[in-house]
């Protein structure tokens, strides 16, 4: 069977699922939320992938690069702030980060 | 179809040039001279900001640059400036409260015009690309700064959460962006888009439809508004009080102006589509930020409610898709705006006795400092729509607006939810004159928070009664657009 766009682009619903859901469902740790964001930005990539290469398009290919190298800036800026919040607090743990409510 | 690169004409982007230059400068200045060169740095960002006014004003007519990617038009210059100013009021108001806290070390007078610069190359997008990349610069810089001091546990938080729930936002916006790449076969470019968008049968498109809505909840998202606005009281409470007064102002204009682009540029072809979601945004807005602001004891925390209100009202006039819709949008921005920085100078002035975030803290102040008193309870008001301040007018645009465009169920609920709101601001002055004085502690103005004080004070005053130079304003600003 030959492998076509709809493959993908499942492929890209399931990658894109399990980021938000390892979001919003993980109770543990911080890293694995920001592993989670790269997931999501890993299922954008394989969308504009499949899409430049089954529609001969160069564009969403280019798009790719952009978005990967937002995504390592994002991730830098976000290790810092992990690394300034655990200097505080000696913790990532998600059920930890609530100093605020309401 | 490729991108034809002949067309580069760097004179329609001549601020952005200027902030990203002297912003880079200044990063070099602050490393050179270290803690002495604070100052200079303070009073350069200043000079620039005032420079870059005047250049947007320069501007005439509209241009595209870049293949259609960067676009200047009346209404990006008109966002633009709004933005300059909901950048460098906080900074001059907040000079003594940057010191205090260690944070002049020139950077972060950096990272406030980086944030600018994605929020005026977001108003200028003329793509899903350019508009990606514009909106991740500012959020970027705003999440720094929402984390800027160190030492202290909630700015830390705030930060982490702004970080992870923005971050998110931009996963959604993007996996939008490939659906309508996907779907419209390989357009990007706004003006291909809705092109497309305008052929027959397209609409039907599931692909489309998904990929339009999640670009609209990406960007409400960055607006604060409800169901997406879960990160915002925290980050608001928890940042410093410099940065939330910038956060409240400038990346909701920033977003305005994109959203703006894409409700009546871009996406309106398929009006129809996406229209529900909106309405659905904007009532739920509203809903919010009047009830959950009744039970809160932070003010910081209650003006994030209050802005996720506004925000609603806002989306009104986005939803009623006309030109007094529009400038309906404007005004409000521009009202909002002046509201907003006006009672957080009040905070950060009382903030010098870490004093000013709890709303006991201004118990009976109007017997201690009458005058002080009587200016935060006319912003009170006006946030509240009381006529005749500024905040009425802002309102009354909207909702005519809205009725013009057969809304009013929308306008109606609107009505009633600020009337909702309206309870949680009168508190504020209730506690103000009426309960007692149970501290020492007074607010005490710099030049700089006097100053923009005054000006707050004396704007919202004036265009409660005389809107006509702000109406002529945004009126010539949304001309070009229908």
């Amino acid at each position: 069977m030959a492998v076509g766009l709809n493959h993908y682009l499942v492929l890209g619903a399931m990658l894109f699922t399990i980021g938000i859901l390892g979001i919003f469902l993980n109770r543990r740790n911080v890293i694995l939320i920001m592993m989670s964001i790269e997931l999501v930005l890993l299922a954008v990539n394989v969308n504009l992938v499949a899409f430049s290469r089954f529609m001969g398009h160069v564009d969403g290919q280019i798009i790719t690069f952009f978005v990967m190298t937002v995504a390592a800036a994002e991730a830098a800026i976000g290790l810092a702030i992990l690394v300034a919040f655990f200097r505080n607090r000696a913790t990532i743990d998600v059920e930890e980060i609530d100093s605020m409510k309401g | 179809m490729s991108v034809e690169m002949q067309d580069i004409h760097l004179v329609y982007m001549m601020p952005e040039i200027l902030v990203a230059v002297m912003a880079m400068a200044l990063l070099l200045l602050s490393a050179w001279t270290h803690k002495g060169g604070a100052g200079v740095v303070h009073w350069l960002t200043v000079l620039t900001i005032v420079g870059v006014i005047l250049v947007i004003h320069v501007g005439e007519g509209t241009g595209t640059t870049f293949g259609g990617q960067f676009v200047t038009d009346a209404m990006s210059r008109y966002m633009k400036v709004l933005m300059c100013l909901g950048m460098i009021i906080p900074v001059i108001m907040s000079r003594d409260y940057i010191r205090a806290h260690a944070m002049d070390g020139g950077e972060y007078h950096v990272v406030s015009m980086f944030a600018m610069l994605g929020g005026m190359i977001l108003a200028s997008s003329g793509g899903f690309v350019i508009l990606y990349l514009g909106l991740e610069l500012m959020s970027l810089s705003f999440y720094v700064l929402a984390a800027w001091r160190r030492d202290d546990v909630r700015s830390g938080e705030a930060g982490l959460k702004y970080f992870v729930l923005g971050s998110m936002a931009s996963g959604l916006l993007l996996y939008g962006i490939s659906m309508i790449y996907g779907a419209t076969g390989g357009a990007t470019g706004f003006k291909e888009v809705a092109a497309l968008l305008a052929t027959p049968g397209i609409h039907d498109n599931q692909l489309l439809v998904l990929g339009m809505v999640m670009v609209l909840a990406g960007m409400g998202f960055k607006v604060a508004a409800a169901p997406f606005h879960m990160w915002a009281p925290d980050v608001y409470q928890g940042a410093p009080t410099p940065v939330t007064a910038f956060m409240a102002v400038m990346p909701k204009v920033a977003a305005f102006a994109a959203l703006f682009r894409l409700v009546a540029d871009v996406f309106a072809p398929a009006h129809g589509q996406w229209v529900g979601v909106l309405q659905l945004f904007a009532i739920l807005s509203m809903a919010t930020g009047a009830f959950a602001g009744l039970v809160q004891t932070d003010l910081k925390r209650l003006l994030a409610y209050s802005s996720i209100g506004h925000v609603g009202y806002i989306l009104i006039g986005l939803v009623s898709n006309s030109a007094a819709g529009m400038q309906g949008v404007m005004v409000y921005l521009t009202i909002y705006l002046f509201m907003t920085v006006g009672v957080f100078a009040i905070i950060i002035s009382f903030d010098r006795q870490g004093l000013g975030e709890n709303i006991r803290d201004y118990q009976g102040l109007a017997h201690k400092q009458p005058l002080v008193a009587f200016v935060l309870a006319m912003f009170m008001f006006s946030m509240a729509g009381i006529p005749p301040l500024a905040g009425f007018i802002g309102k009354l645009n909207i909702f005519m607006a809205a009725v013009k465009a057969g809304l009013v169920p929308l306008a109606v609920l609107g009505v009633l939810f600020s009337a909702v709101s309206a309870f949680y601001y009168l508190r504020v002055v209730k506690v103000m004159y009426f309960d007692p004085a149970d501290r020492e502690s007074r607010v005490t103005f710099s030049g700089g928070g006097f100053l923009v004080v005054t000006m707050s004070m004396v704007l919202i005053l004036m265009w409660g009664i005389l809107p006509g130079d702000l109406l002529t304003w945004t009126a010539s600003s949304v001309q070009t657009w229908h």
